[in-house]
């Protein structure tokens, strides 16, 4: 897979490889890759990509792509229980998020939260995170990560989160005509592999979405990506291929993922990925550094590697936007794309 | 002495003393500046130290977890498995028959690692 880094993430840039003819330049699309903390905005509008320097232009920018039917928030990684010198002050920087998510000028439908709640599977890691979510007055719907299965098969984690999912609690749910799948790939793993879905999950998903029109845009949520982002480090799901085959036939796909707490977004045919930063701490891009750890970045900094995930349906415009936000207002980190699949 | 004579003397010893020898030819190990005891093994960023580990039957192995993230030691074919480490915690198996142990960590698995016991 091709992969490419971002050398100069506020450069201007319109569409030069256009080879669909369906408005999306797939090359611009991997320039930009937003990494954490270089804080560019990549905006598709009517056929036409341009890369934004972040300032003060932003905030009209933003408000104009708010307008659609449905928007939601994303949020990822809190990893309650962390106290190390990379962020030894997770309760406040989730804190900031809620206090973001609450500022938004349109107020998102519900929330999702892509795993790595709790550090340690501890019952009170989960107990602070719902007290502090809980200020959001909204619904939340969760996916694990690895650290929230630690030591009981994620026993505690479906107890709390996932009453109405199917085996390891995996779910679909459908809102203002997106259908939503919630995936489990932390389970199981096995020894030297990547995160896994396994067959009963991935026979479930067949028949979860066999039914649906192909004009249905799909939204599908896990902790690991469930594309191969750097999978040297882990940061990859080895049968995720086999789950995306059973997506082929829809025009507009969004996968969205944390663990790797960090913006990443790439467009493969009609499937648009994309991984969230943590509300925690950062860590480095793939393959700069020694591994995969948390990242020490010095404490002004700390706020704007970390952030909320703010995603619009607009349904008359057939688009979704990503737009990722970080905890320091002013810099955000987004990426707005324009979906290419036809209503019948 | 070089380390190339060394292998050679140990090739044409008997079986104990070839093994003796290979524990000779990394001395670097047992003198690591963390002073890591011959049964223990560390976890840092992301890797087991050393990898591969050979051990007299009845010993007693230790993990300790020197990452800021959790770690969960387990055996391949689910013969011991520990709870999540945290920082600095530790683990401890002690191997009472002869044979090849792998391990990872089971919440990442890339981390792979090997106790040889004989």
């Amino acid at each position: 897979m091709a992969k490419k880094k971002l050398s100069d993430p506020n450069a201007n840039g319109f569409i030069e490889h256009d080879h669909n003819n369906d408005g999306i330049d797939r090359r611009g699309f991997l320039k930009c890759m937003a990494w954490a903390g270089t804080g560019a905005l990549c905006v598709i509008e009517g056929g036409v990509l341009k890369s934004h320097a972040l300032a003060s232009q932003m905030g009209s920018e933003m408000k104009s792509h708010k307008m659609g039917e449905l928007s939601f928030v994303q949020i990822s990684d809190s990893h309650m229980g962390f106290n190390k010198p990379a962020n030894p002050d997770v309760i406040a920087t989730l804190q900031a998020a809620v206090d973001k998510i609450n500022a938004l000028p349109e107020q998102p439908e519900f929330i999702l939260h892509t795993g790595d709640i709790s550090h340690l599977s501890k019952p009170s890691e989960f107990d602070n995170v719902d007290q502090i979510l809980k200020a959001t007055n909204k619904e939340i719907f969760f996916v694990p990560g690895e650290h929230d299965v630690l030591n009981d098969e994620g026993v505690m984690f479906r107890e709390r989160y996932g009453k109405n999912s199917k085996g390891q609690g995996w779910y679909s749910f459908d809102k203002n005509g997106v259908h939503f799948v919630g995936l489990v790939n932390v389970m199981n793993l096995k020894a030297g592999g990547l995160g896994t879905l396994g067959n009963e999950q991935l026979e479930w998903l067949e028949g979860d979405v066999k039914h649906l029109k192909s004009s249905t845009p799909i939204v599908v949520f896990a902790h690991i990506p469930l594309w191969s982002v750097y999978p040297q480090w882990g940061w990859g799901t080895d049968d995720s291929g086999q789950a995306l085959s059973y997506l082929k036939k829809f025009g507009s796909v969004t996968v969205l993922n944390g663990h790797i707490h960090q913006t990443m977004q790439k467009v493969e045919g009609n499937v648009t990925f994309h991984t969230a930063f943590s509300t925690a701490f950062p860590q480095p891009a793939p393959g700069q550094g020694e591994g995969p750890g948390p990242m020490k970045v010095p404490a002004e900094q700390l706020r704007s590697i970390l952030g909320i995930t703010d995603v619009n349906y607009v349904q008359g415009r057939h688009a979704l936007a990503v737009v990722d936000s970080s905890l320091a207002q002013e810099h955000w980190s987004s990426l707005v794309f324009q979906n290419h699949y036809t209503e019948k | 002495m070089t380390k190339r004579k060394l292998l050679f003397s140990g090739l044409a010893l008997t079986l104990p003393l070839a093994l003796a020898t290979v524990l000779i030819l990394h001395p670097t190990r047992a003198k690591s500046e963390d002073k890591a005891s011959p049964t223990e093994v560390r976890v840092d960023n992301f890797t087991f130290g050393p990898d591969t580990l050979t051990v007299p039957v009845n010993s007693t192995v230790t993990w300790v977890n020197k990452d800021d993230l959790p770690h969960v030691i387990a055996s391949t074919d689910g013969v011991f498995k520990s709870k999540a480490l945290d920082t600095d915690d530790k683990y401890s198996y002690t191997f009472s028959k002869a044979g090849t142990y792998a391990y990872y960590c089971s919440i990442h698995p890339k981390m792979v690692g090997k106790i040889i016991v004989q």
